[in-house]
């Protein structure tokens, strides 16, 4: 009965992610109208259709708008997969993305890029061509996971409450590290800063798109494939081993491959709070706990969330674009309480 | 011989519980682990479960090694079910009972017909098959664990470990769920091995009853020749006085008071 539901879900946000790219590609200060997009993106694939659209249309679409919407897209898959994931493996619905302290890894990496290579230019091809904003906030992402993980692993097993002190305790030195920059930097590099770390999909195009897209693939495939085990893992850890399942290995594969989710997404967006905390909660209230449902589910559901997010962002006020990090926090904030209020109640 | 325990000494860091424990259980026997806190009787399930590497000595289910076993090789032999699980997930008791499938399936392909019909059996044998669309948060303790000991038959195991399956239940469900563990025992042939904390539920279930103290065998033997007040008294240190239980004729431990 579940799985039907669960199917019918998916084929459901399939079909409104479909939907809400169109339109949202369309969405902006020059408007392009869903057919006109529909037909933009064909000719671009090379079927040939007679332009009715101006070419300005064309460009802003395909070097524009596209990157854009498909980043956001991306990352909302991204958060929500890993946040989904999250909760399974520490059996608490209120873990997140972030709870190994990769937010604020990445924001130390993205703070020390800003203040002291920005006006650098290196003339070095590869991955530094993303630029050294991305490349250290991923760098720094992945060094706080690195950190509080070995902090947590004791004798070839990782403590799960041990990985959350962990996390939060390198999340705040890694912040105060940050204020510590901000601090001492000029008051440009101070705006850049604070803008970049509030999260925003302004800087994206095509190459980091198709950076962000083989993290994507495999860790969704990896999560997803890992569903049936997750599903064990809510039974805790010591049923879930008794079960067949080699937990110690779960756990690494999970906390690695959310990980990795994670730190792309800040890398390219900076940290979106809120997306990974609450799609994975209102997935399962609709589909049930069952990971091989609720893991693709989130992906598509984020998606359409965070799409909806952006273009509220670069539409609400104009030519003036707020943070896609703060608007869902806005949005985010209000609903997560009235969820966490609805738990609370007695039956 | 369904599980044999030779010389295990294991602990948690440089606290050792159990010290040199020897243990046979053979095929079809329900055997009672009793004896006071800290005298080792979580940590011999944790060593049997592998969640505890042991300091020394050999576990064996069915005459191999259970540390040369994969995970999913072990959970098709054994199924452990423990003191309370705390779901906080709204799973149905239908899909819990199918997680314990896990050991069979691989990672990608769904169910099969004998996955399902496993599921339905266990379902049927612990009489949960009307709570199977229930959301096991809303059922009562002792259905719980009637749902987690049907997740356990699901995995077809020869050998099924509980640990304090009664710790958290009023009466009417301790009994519930003993009975259920000994039909499955006399009806099914499944070997039982149950920690439990209170005397009379062990005398009255088990057919053998292993008395530990700090982490090795005080006794073992029918409850009658081991649940006496001798043997009592030397392990828990308290004055009882055993009588007969009135029905079942099994040992039945009265506590007295100190004053």
């Amino acid at each position: 009965m579940r799985g039907i539901r669960g199917r019918r879900l998916l084929i459901t946000a399939t079909v409104a992610l479909l939907l809400v790219l169109v339109l949202a590609a369309g969405i902006g200060s020059v408007r392009i109208a869903p057919g006109e997009v529909l037909s933009i993106l064909l000719e671009r694939a090379g079927v040939a259709l007679e332009p009715t659209w101006p070419e300005t249309a064309s460009i802003i679409l395909w070097d524009i708008r596209l990157p854009r919407v498909l980043m956001a897209m991306l990352v909302g898959m991204a958060l929500s997969v890993a946040g989904g994931a999250y909760q399974g493996l520490f059996q608490n619905p209120l873990a997140d993305p972030y709870v190994l302290g990769v937010s604020s890894g990445a924001a130390l990496g993205g703070a020390l890029a800003i203040a002291f290579l920005e006006r650098i230019r290196l003339p070095l091809g590869g991955l530094w061509q993303l630029g050294p904003v991305p490349l250290l906030a991923f760098l720094g992402a992945l060094g706080a996971v690195t950190l509080v993980y070995s902090l947590a692993s004791v004798g070839g097993r990782i403590r799960l409450t041990g990985l959350l002190l962990a996390g939060v305790a390198v999340g705040s030195l890694a912040l105060s590290l940050v204020s510590l920059i901000l601090y001492f930097t000029d008051s440009q590099a101070r705006d850049a800063i604070v803008f970049w770390m509030m999260g925003g999909l302004g800087g994206a195009n095509w190459w980091k798109v198709g950076w962000m897209l083989p993290y994507l693939a495999v860790g969704l495939a990896v999560l997803i494939a890992h569903g049936r085990e997750l599903n064990a893992f809510l039974l805790g850890e010591e049923t879930a081993r008794t079960m067949g399942v080699d937990v110690e290995v779960l756990k690494r594969v999970v906390l690695i491959a959310g990980a990795l989710l994670t730190a792309a997404s800040v890398a390219f967006a900076g940290a979106i709070g809120f997306v990974g905390l609450i799609v994975p909660h209102l997935v399962r209230l609709l589909v049930g706990p069952d990971h091989r449902y609720l893991l693709p589910a989130s992906a598509l559901v984020g998606a359409v969330v965070l799409v909806l997010a952006d273009t509220l962002a670069r539409s609400l006020l104009g030519a003036t674009e707020i943070p896609v990090g703060l608007v869902m926090a806005l949005l985010g904030g209000p609903f997560f309480l009235w969820m966490l209020r609805r738990n609370l109640k007695p039956e | 011989m369904c599980l044999t325990i030779e010389a295990l000494t294991c602990g948690y860091g440089s606290r050792t519980v159990l010290k040199g424990l020897d243990l046979q259980v053979s095929q079809g026997e329900f055997l009672a682990v009793v004896g006071p806190n800290g005298s080792g009787k979580s940590t011999l399930v944790r060593a049997i479960s592998r969640g505890l590497k042991p300091a020394a000595g050999r576990i064996l289910l069915q005459g191999r090694e259970i540390n040369r076993l994969t995970a999913r090789e072990l959970a098709r032999q054994m199924a452990v079910v423990a003191q309370d699980t705390a779901i906080g997930f709204d799973f149905t008791v239908e899909e819990i009972v199918t997680l314990g499938r896990l050991p069979y399936r691989s990672r990608l392909w769904g169910e099969t017909e004998q996955d399902r019909a496993a599921v339905r059996r266990a379902l049927l044998a612990t009489g949960t098959e009307p709570l199977a669309d229930r959301l096991v948060t809303q059922l009562s303790g002792g259905e719980r664990q009637r749902a987690m000991i049907a997740r356990a038959l699901a995995q077809e195991p020869s050998l099924l470990i509980l640990d304090e399956p009664t710790a958290h239940l009023d009466i009417s469900h301790q009994v519930e769920v003993l009975d259920l563990c000994r039909r499955l025992n006399q009806e099914r042939g499944l070997t039982v091995l149950a920690v439990l904390h209170d005397l009379n539920l062990a005398a009255q279930y088990a057919s053998r009853v292993l008395l530990l103290r700090d982490g090795a065998t005080y006794a073992t033997g029918v409850p009658a020749t081991v649940l006496t007040e001798a043997n009592i008294e030397a392990v828990y240190g308290s004055r009882v006085q055993v009588v007969q239980h009135p029905v079942e004729g099994t040992p039945h431990v009265i506590l007295l008071s100190r004053g």
